[in-house]
């Protein structure tokens, strides 16, 4: 049997929806499992994470770590799975876990298996599966150290729901400041402010790529209005400014895994695939019938964007 | 300010549609060429950025040493970055499949011990494993404070870093003490990301990273290329066992090109009733 600890990521009093992958995770490994989630909007965020069949919400409720700083969390972390007799402790695979989960892992002499798509569990001895290589082959694991840290690929593991029973609540203190946590400092945050979903979660992604130009939100705000969808971008769209940085999809950028994905004008570079190839159905529009991305697109329309998109909007809203 | 930048050697990473799998369901990247992992790569030039003022990038301002865990043959990657800038280089003398994120920590831990630089930089993560997780357990082992998945950095006197970290469609600032550990995304070369305590804000530097002059290349030779061992570093057997293993690979299931359309109305209605999507 094993006990897992569950890291919840917090927007505020908000449970970020990778948490609930996190979760699932969690309720595959045989054997109870606790929350743990940071802060002084922890209370309220506990209110959402009692229904998921965890034995305990366990809240750090201190103001010192509203805003997340890795070297505060991390020893908080450490101290609670050394005295709860945790084996196995899951982050989601986002930047707030990717941060953490390392930094985690070195503190409790655990091995890490980063970003995993996929757990096998064989007698009482676990593999993780991740993919490697910008998603072109996926390898298995085995750690070897008595506790485990895990991150988990949100795309690859599907929300856990609601269970009914509720857990109990209990605070928990936060560990004592150590030298690397008074030597960083949380100053501000600017966040890409957007109306749209957010693009780790849109159901629809539209994509530019270069071709866009300066004429990026032109074309494709309309599109994504009438589809409802996330706008994202190449990295050439966003390092020539067409888009803002933030809508970076790619090995760089965000991982996107959308029902139906539009990549216009990108030409399918690796580093782009890499960040989108889980998508459920790819629609390509490029000029180039040899452009590669058609080698992996559902469906390829091979004509000038300005004419086939504003084209598209009418269809759409048709 | 003396930095120190953590590099590794990878499988080509616009290739990697290309890899195949060995007779022993391993990896087998031997048709790709080896090249720096790109986000070393940006290592360097930031290191080298904070270790210049920009206007007068000749002046060398600080030191600046790259270190690899890796066979004899990465020398040549060595070798070409101390053609690029960097001082001094240092080859811990390992295979690949003697290491995981841990030791390779733990390796460059003694070697911060002993180098004392004021800031350690490194990829936020290598274009092979892609584990992302060398800067954040280094950063943990030397009691450091981190910052990772930098897109700009800002010198403050070379006491502390104002670093703007790249977080799922937010950027983080938050300001560092050294010495510290950051790790680097791409956006760190562009031409106004990295601000050393001499280089003027207004200063753009040519966007990307910086290329070896022949001279400097032939000059590079006489660098100082130090060689050492995995086991003087990391002596003790129980610290050098490995606490991941990988035990086999597949190759992901290609996703095949499906149709072409003729038409916008082709592609909107093979999305509503074929794909059923819309
Ligand atoms: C370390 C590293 C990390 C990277 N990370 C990322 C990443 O996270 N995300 C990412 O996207 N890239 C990333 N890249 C960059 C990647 O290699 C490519 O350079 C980039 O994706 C290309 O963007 P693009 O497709 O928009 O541009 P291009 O490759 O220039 O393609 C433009 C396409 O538009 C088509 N086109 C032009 N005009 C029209 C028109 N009028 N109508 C229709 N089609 C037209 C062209 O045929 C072409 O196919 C990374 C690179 C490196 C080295
Ligand atoms: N064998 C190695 N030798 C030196 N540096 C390494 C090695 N492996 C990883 N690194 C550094 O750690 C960073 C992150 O790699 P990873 O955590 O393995 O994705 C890389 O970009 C390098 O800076």
């Amino acid at each position: 049997m094993s006990r897992t600890l569950v890291v919840a990521e917090l927007q505020g009093e908000v449970v970020r929806n990778a948490t609930y992958s996190a979760i699932t995770l969690a309720k595959r490994l045989n054997g109870p499992f606790a929350i743990v989630a940071f802060g002084s909007r922890s209370r309220a965020a506990a209110e959402a994470l009692v229904s998921y069949g965890a034995e305990k919400v366990l809240i750090v409720d201190d103001a010192a770590v509203d805003q997340y700083v890795c070297e505060r969390y991390a020893p908080s972390i450490a101290t609670i799975t050394r005295n709860g007799g945790f084996d196995t402790v899951v982050v989601t695979a986002t930047a707030f876990g990717k941060d953490l989960a390392p930094r985690l892992a070195a503190r409790l002499d655990a091995g890490y298996a980063a970003d995993i798509s996929a757990v096998e569990v064989t007698d009482g001895k676990r593999t993780y599966c991740r993919p490697i290589y910008a998603g072109n082959a996926y390898a298995w694991l085995e750690i070897d150290s008595p506790i485990h840290v895990v991150s988990v690929r949100q795309t690859e593991f599907a929300p856990a729901q609601p269970s009914g029973a509720k857990s109990t609540v209990d605070v928990v203190p936060l560990a004592p400041s150590e030298p690397a946590g008074a030597r960083i400092e949380f100053i501000r945050a600017e966040v890409g402010k957007s109306e749209r979903p957010d693009l780790g979660e849109a159901r629809v992604v539209v994509s530019g790529g270069r071709a866009l130009k300066e004429q990026f939100s032109q074309v494709l705000e309309p599109l994504a209005d009438a589809l409802g969808a996330a706008i994202g971008a190449s990295r050439a769209a966003c390092d020539a400014g067409f888009a803002p940085p933030e809508l970076q999809v790619g090995q760089t950028g965000r991982t996107v895994a959308p029902q139906l994905y539009f990549a216009i004008g990108i030409s399918g570079a690796i580093q782009h695939i890499a960040g989108m190839k889980g998508s459920k159905v790819i629609v390509a529009i490029n000029k180039d019938p040899d452009a590669p991305i058609f080698q992996i697109a559902d469906y390829g329309l091979v004509q000038d964007l300005f004419v086939a998109v504003p084209e598209l909007v009418k269809e759409l809203r048709g | 300010m003396k930095i120190l930048v953590a590099v590794k050697r990878v499988a080509d990473p616009d290739n990697l549609n290309k890899i195949k799998l060995s007779g022993q369901g391993a990896v087998d990247v031997s048709a790709l060429e080896p090249k720096a992992n790109p986000y070393d790569e940006y290592a360097l030039e930031t290191a080298l950025r904070l270790t210049e003022n920009g206007t007068n990038p000749k002046q060398r301002l600080g030191e600046v040493t790259v270190v690899t865990l890796a066979p004899k043959t990465s020398e040549q990657m060595l070798r070409a970055m101390l053609g690029t800038g960097a001082d001094r280089a240092i080859r811990v003398d390992a295979a690949d499949d003697e290491l995981d994120g841990g030791l390779v920590a733990r390796a460059l831990k003694a070697i911060v011990d002993s180098e004392k630089p004021d800031l350690v930089l490194l990829g936020y993560q290598q274009t092979e494993h892609e584990s992302c997780e060398v800067g954040a357990m280094l950063a943990e082992q030397l009691g450091w404070p981190q910052a990772t998945f930098a897109g700009s950095i800002k010198s403050e006197a070379d006491k502390a870093l104002v670093v703007g970290r790249e977080v799922d469609g937010a950027t983080a600032f938050v300001r560092l003490s050294l010495p510290g550990v950051v790790t680097v995304i791409d956006k760190i070369v562009h031409p106004k990301s990295v601000q050393s305590s001499t280089t003027p804000p207004t200063h753009a530097y040519q966007d990307g990273v910086r290329f070896a002059a022949l001279m400097a290349i032939m000059a590079a030779k006489k660098k100082p290329l130090i060689e050492t061992k995995l086991s003087d570093l990391v002596p003790e057997p129980s610290k050098r066992a490995l606490r991941v293993r990988y035990t086999r690979a597949v190759l992901a299931p290609a996703r095949s090109a499906g149709v072409k359309v003729k038409t916008v109305k082709e592609l909107v209605a093979k999305l509503r009733t074929e794909a059923k999507v819309l």
